[in-house]
């Protein structure tokens, strides 16, 4: 197997540290008190005892078998990403996290999150540098040991960029009274660009944005993106988020000469919900979201002005046990249910309804010997309609996964 | 409770096992247009795949040249699953109404096809003025090559401009020049420097390259060695696509099966295919057509059954929209094959948007639309007793 030398090299550096300092993981079991906003630095991290630095990384890996409309492409082994945090405390009230994440083997390298906060009071934190959009909670909850599915949500991937992150600056706090907490974020950051309405997906996808590299130097639009989160979380029932983003896409003069007809928006609203029925112990967590973009109606109507989209995951704990050595084994079985119409609207010439929109169930079976580890079996079928609304293509998938926090 | 492990390891490996089975299953073949024709050389069916990939997967973007005027973003936009298309894509062709103008109405590169969209920043064009026009809604591209191997002879006999034997239906091959890249097919009967044109609505194409360059450049702005001129700007540009890839996917629509017939035995089916005859559907809508010489050995030779004779046809006011296309009178159509018709709505979005503009959303409303030469054989149609009506429309749908 080929390894680029930048890997095998972080590799090394993260072995070294491991196997001389007397290593200690430390998993805080925060779930009562922490939001979907804390998530980054809600992680098993691997401390040091003289070391202000922790460290810490997760390993998505699968196999996958899929049949489309009775053809199948054979069995593939996938090695979907390795991410790998640091995260330190710099001096009081100051601490530095980064997340990078290399997916499909170093296909892609990315650095998901590298920012700075300064805590001046519980409600009021400064962060700065590159950070994760607060948009729907998937974006800022997506570990892959989180989660009972080998698939990302398609809402979250397809509709919303999965690990969008941006340069950017911004506040966050958070209130408690009881058994409740409040929190926010407000963000302005760099933002999307034309891509989102110029890409081989032939569709509008916000997602295209992510393969502008240059969003982290360069502001595309040149007027910056607003993006707001209020998530409100009560111990024993759950947590609620509606966040916010919005802002120009395209560039309507470059060295003051006019090369757009005007600045152009996107705004999206989402929806972000996360509980766990006390009696059956049943987890349930949901996002939707629905964009705004608007495109020039003389431009083609393949690239819709308004997509929505939700996912549900309902996760039940069937066992909770000691098996082998693990005192807390947990077997779940779960059920996803994806939606996505990247097209909402009627076709101008004959008034019928655009199609271009995908369905899709997801039965789970997971295996957790202990909470930073996951092995997982999944079945998804898929139903997928092109913008004609001709019959839907359908897809079942097999997938055998693990993911594991390290 | 180790048992439990074991059995997440056992179930695993089961369903992996069993996972075939639990998969969605392969439509029929027949209800498919997608597919190659039988008996391709493994070498052929690598090329079929390269250009099955241009065809159903290229979109152009800004990056890879699409507009900066253009109609669609990709073939399959237009040609869902290689059947008809929608309205919501449509081309618009404009032109005089009179063969003998040579001048036309000129905008953008020159040509009588408007790009009606446009990347943000530019304006789409529009038809000049009180210049007539037309819709057209894109037609199946099955079954092609075996159209292109038809010799000249085989249409030039179904032709009888003159309507020497007194049918009232008077069919002719559209003549034209070709452009400078085509390779002329052996065999061809030209006229003078004018050779028999058989692609397109109104057959204003010479064969499936020219048909191929032609779309890249007017449907979605790609300029390519053989047609180099920018529609925007009317200028010579670098071509945006190799002609690797353009003679791969003329190579695919070559090689693209003919649409299979369903329900042959079906005694309606059998009872309209007659009727089909009787109302002299059949002295345009040629049921069977047999292709000459092809270096593509799957393609030599054969007998097939398209239901067109590739010949222009006079269909009256009703379906004249006007304007002139090469040397194609206003009210002038070609025939279009039959074939595949009954699945048409699997393409179109569950609905049928038949006749060149897809103004008939069912066979009999585009049967009753016929007019000009089609006169006789409509009101043959329309005299039929209901049941023979269905019976006729059910054979057509089995096509
Ligand atoms: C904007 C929609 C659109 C796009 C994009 C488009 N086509 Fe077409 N296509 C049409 C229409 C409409 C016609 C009928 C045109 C005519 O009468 O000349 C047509 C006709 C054809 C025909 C002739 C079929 C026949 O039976 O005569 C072929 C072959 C073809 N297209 C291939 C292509 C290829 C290859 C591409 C991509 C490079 C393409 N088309 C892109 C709309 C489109
Ligand atoms: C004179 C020649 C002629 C005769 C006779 C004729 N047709 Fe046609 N037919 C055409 C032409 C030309 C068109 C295309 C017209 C257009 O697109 O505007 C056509 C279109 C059609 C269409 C729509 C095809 C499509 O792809 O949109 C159907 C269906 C059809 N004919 C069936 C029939 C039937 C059934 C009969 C007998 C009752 C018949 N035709 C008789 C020439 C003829």
């Amino acid at each position: 197997m080929y390894m680029s030398p930048k890997i095998c090299a972080v590799l090394f550096m993260v072995h070294i540290c491991v196997s001389t300092i007397s290593a200690q993981i430390k998993y805080k079991d925060s779930t009562k008190t922490s939001m979907n906003m804390d998530a980054v630095y809600d992680r098993p991290f691997l401390t040091f005892d003289k070391f202000p630095v922790n460290l810490g990384g997760y390993l998505e890996a699968n196999s996958i078998y899929s049949i489309e409309d009775g053809l199948s492409e054979g069995l593939s082994f996938q090695a979907r990403r390795l991410t790998l945090f640091v995260s330190a405390s710099i001096s009081k009230r100051i601490k530095f996290l980064t997340e990078l994440e290399f997916e499909n083997g170093t296909e892609e390298i990315a650095i998901e999150f590298a920012s700075m906060d300064i805590a001046l009071h519980p409600l009021l934190n400064l962060r700065g540098g590159i950070v994760l959009n607060p948009i729907g909670s998937f974006n800022q909850n997506h570990d892959g040991p989180k989660w009972e599915f080998v698939e990302r949500p398609d809402v979250s991937t397809n509709l919303l960029p999965a690990t969008f992150s941006n340069a950017g600056f911004g506040i966050y706090g958070k209130a408690y009274k009881g058994d409740w907490t409040l929190g926010y974020e407000a963000y302005l950051t760099n933002g999307f660009d034309t891509s989102i309405i110029n890409n081989e997906e032939e569709r509008t996808f916000l997602a295209a944005v992510k393969e502008n590299s240059a969003r982290f130097e360069d502001n595309f639009s040149g007027s910056p993106l607003l993006n707001g989160k209020l998530a409100i979380k009560h111990r024993k029932i759950g947590e609620l988020g509606i966040s916010y983003m919005g802002g120009a896409y395209n560039r309507k003069e470059i060295d003051g000469l006019q090369v757009d007809t005007g600045s152009r928006r996107v705004d999206v609203l989402a929806l972000d919900l996360n509980t766990t029925i006390n009696k059956t112990g049943t987890g349930l967590i949901g996002e939707m979201a629905y964009i705004w973009v608007d495109v020039p109606d003389t431009f083609t109507q393949q690239f819709g002005n308004q997509q929505a989209g939700f996912f549900v995951d309902i996760i039940q704990p069937v066992l909770k046990t000691k098996i082998l050595d693990w005192e807390e084994a947990i077997l779940n079985l779960s059920l996803r249910t994806d939606y996505v119409d990247y097209n909402i609207g009627k076709f101008a010439q004959t008034n019928t309804d655009i199609g271009d929109d995908l369905f899709a169930l997801t039965p789970a079976l997971s295996f957790r010997p202990s909470p930073q580890t996951v092995l997982r079996i999944n079945y998804r079928y898929q139903w997928q309609q092109d913008i004609l609304n001709n019959p839907a293509s359908r897809t079942a998938t097999w997938y055998f996964g693990i993911s594991t926090y390290f | 409770m180790s048992k439990i492990a074991f059995v997440f390891v056992g179930l695993s490996v089961f369903l992996f096992c069993g996972c075939e089975n639990l998969g969605p299953e392969e439509p029929m073949e027949f209800d498919l247009l997608d597919g190659p024709i039988d008996g391709l050389s493994i070498s052929e069916q690598k090329r079929f795949l390269a250009g099955d990939i241009a065809f159903n997967d290229d979109v152009f973007t800004v990056e890879n040249g699409l507009g900066p005027l253009f109609v669609g973003t990709s073939c399959v936009s237009c040609h869902s699953g290689d059947g008809k298309g929608h309205p919501f894509n449509q081309l618009i062709r404009f032109g005089n109404n009179d063969l003998d103008l040579s001048a036309m109405p000129t905008i953008g590169d020159g040509r009588n096809q408007i790009q009606n969209k446009a990347l943000p920043g530019f304006e789409p064009e529009t038809v000049p003025h009180g210049v007539p026009f037309s819709i057209l809604v894109a037609p199946a591209v099955t079954g092609l090559g075996l159209l292109d191997a038809v010799p000249d002879e085989e249409i030039m006999a179904l032709a009888d401009p003159m309507d020497e034997d007194g049918d009232g239906i008077s069919g002719r091959p559209h003549y034209n020049l070709t452009p400078e890249f085509t390779k002329i097919r052996e065999n061809s009967v030209p006229q003078g420097d004018n050779y028999i044109f058989r692609f397109g609505k109104k057959a204003n194409s010479y064969d499936l390259l020219h048909q191929t360059v032609g779309a890249y450049n007017q449907d979605i702005g790609i300029t390519s060695l053989f047609d180099p001129i920018d529609p925007f700007s009317g200028l010579e540009v670098d071509p945006e696509i190799s002609t690797k890839t353009l003679n791969d996917v003329v190579f695919y629509l070559k090689t693209l099966k003919a649409p299979i017939s369903r329900n042959q035995m079906d005694p309606d089916v059998i009872a309209g295919k007659e009727l089909f005859k009787s109302v002299q559907c059949a002295a345009c809508h040629t049921p069977t057509l047999t292709t000459g010489y092809s270096p593509i050995k799957s393609l030599s030779f054969k007998e097939f059954h398209p239901y067109t004779d590739l010949l222009l046809h006079d269909m009256g006011l009703g379906l004249d929209d006007g304007f002139t296309e090469g040397n194609v009178e206003t009210s002038e159509w070609r025939t279009p094959p039959l074939w595949g018709i009954g699945l048409s709505a699997n393409s179109q979005g569950g609905q049928m948007f038949l006749l060149h503009d897809g103004r008939a959303s069912s066979i009999e409303e585009a049967i009753e639309m016929h007019g000009g030469e089609a006169n006789n054989s409509k009101a043959r149609y329309i005299s039929l007793a209901p049941e023979e009506k269905s019976q006729l429309i059910k054979f057509i749908n089995s096509l």
